[in-house]
């Protein structure tokens, strides 16, 4: 086994650990932070499959905006030290039942297909070669969906303005 | 990172989503829900970029659908914030199970 080998095993344990914690921590702050962990092993994945330009999104992005965005939503409307109710028993066994059985299926699934991985020479993953092919009108560009996503972001932005606000009883 | 098998990639992928769809299936909360879905997502771009790495290593389409559900994911988030909060307003709780007006 080789280091990248080795380091890899390490970082998939510590993300389904941490992920494993993230959906059964008692206290949801705890919980926020398990998932903060377990998206950086995720950026680190990213790292070891030299996809940086990814990474340094995931890390942006996930840790930076969603997950601070969800540790302020806890601050608002939870008291964050007491412990969330448990879940009934019931529930825990036949949801953990109907995952095994999912990931048992899907995974027997995936090993026996038989991935052929190819060996053409890899192509550079820099910066502007992910730009110049995304902002290009050619036949594999992505320009379209460049443009829909822009309109989507704008129209989610006023629809949180729009459901968040707080309309003033008028007072008469 | 090419000694490694792909299925090891994918079964850290599938074992994450899994696990997030067990935390969907389990918590009650709005709040720690959105938290799974977080998990999904995330397991489903590791997806990508794995199958970009390994099976198309001189194409980038795996990169911009990671990109893109990124974005989608992060509008996501805020528009399920922004929910929750306004249904704290009205409910003062944020547990699916006292939201029930709907149901019948």
């Amino acid at each position: 086994m080789s280091a990248s080998s080795i380091s890899f095993y390490i970082l998939s344990a510590f993300i389904l650990l941490s992920g494993l914690l993230a959906v059964t921590a008692k206290k949801i702050f705890r919980s926020a932070i398990w998932l903060l962990f377990c998206l950086i092993g995720i950026a680190g994945l990213y790292f070891q499959m030299q996809m940086e330009f990814i990474a340094a999104v995931q890390i942006i992005v996930y840790v930076g905006g969603i997950v601070v965005l969800i540790i302020f939503s806890i601050f608002l409307t939870q008291k964050s030290g007491l412990e969330m109710p448990k879940p009934s028993f019931l529930r825990m066994f036949i949801s953990f039942i109907a995952v095994t059985l999912g990931f048992i299926f899907t995974y027997s699934l995936i090993h026996k297909y038989g991935f052929k991985t190819v060996s053409s020479s890899p192509i550079e993953m820099s910066v502007s070669n992910i730009g110049s092919q995304m902002l290009s009108t050619t036949e594999h560009g992505y320009v379209l969906p460049f443009e829909v996503v822009s309109v989507l972001l704008l129209a989610a932005m006023i629809g949180c303005i729009v459901i968040a606000i707080k309309i003033k009883p008028e007072d008469k | 990172m090419i000694g490694i098998p792909l299925t090891h990639v994918l079964l850290v992928s599938t074992a994450l989503f899994f696990i997030g769809t067990y935390g969907l299936f389990t918590r009650r909360n709005m709040i720690t829900m959105l938290m799974a879905i977080e998990l999904i997502l995330n397991s489903v771009n590791i997806n990508f970029i794995a199958f970009n790495r390994y099976l198309y290593p001189d194409k980038l389409n795996g990169v911009f659908f990671t990109l893109f559900i990124i974005t989608i994911a992060a509008a996501e988030a805020a528009i399920a914030i922004a929910i929750i909060i306004n249904l704290y307003r009205s409910h003062q709780s944020i547990d699916v199970q006292d939201a029930e007006e709907m149901k019948y």
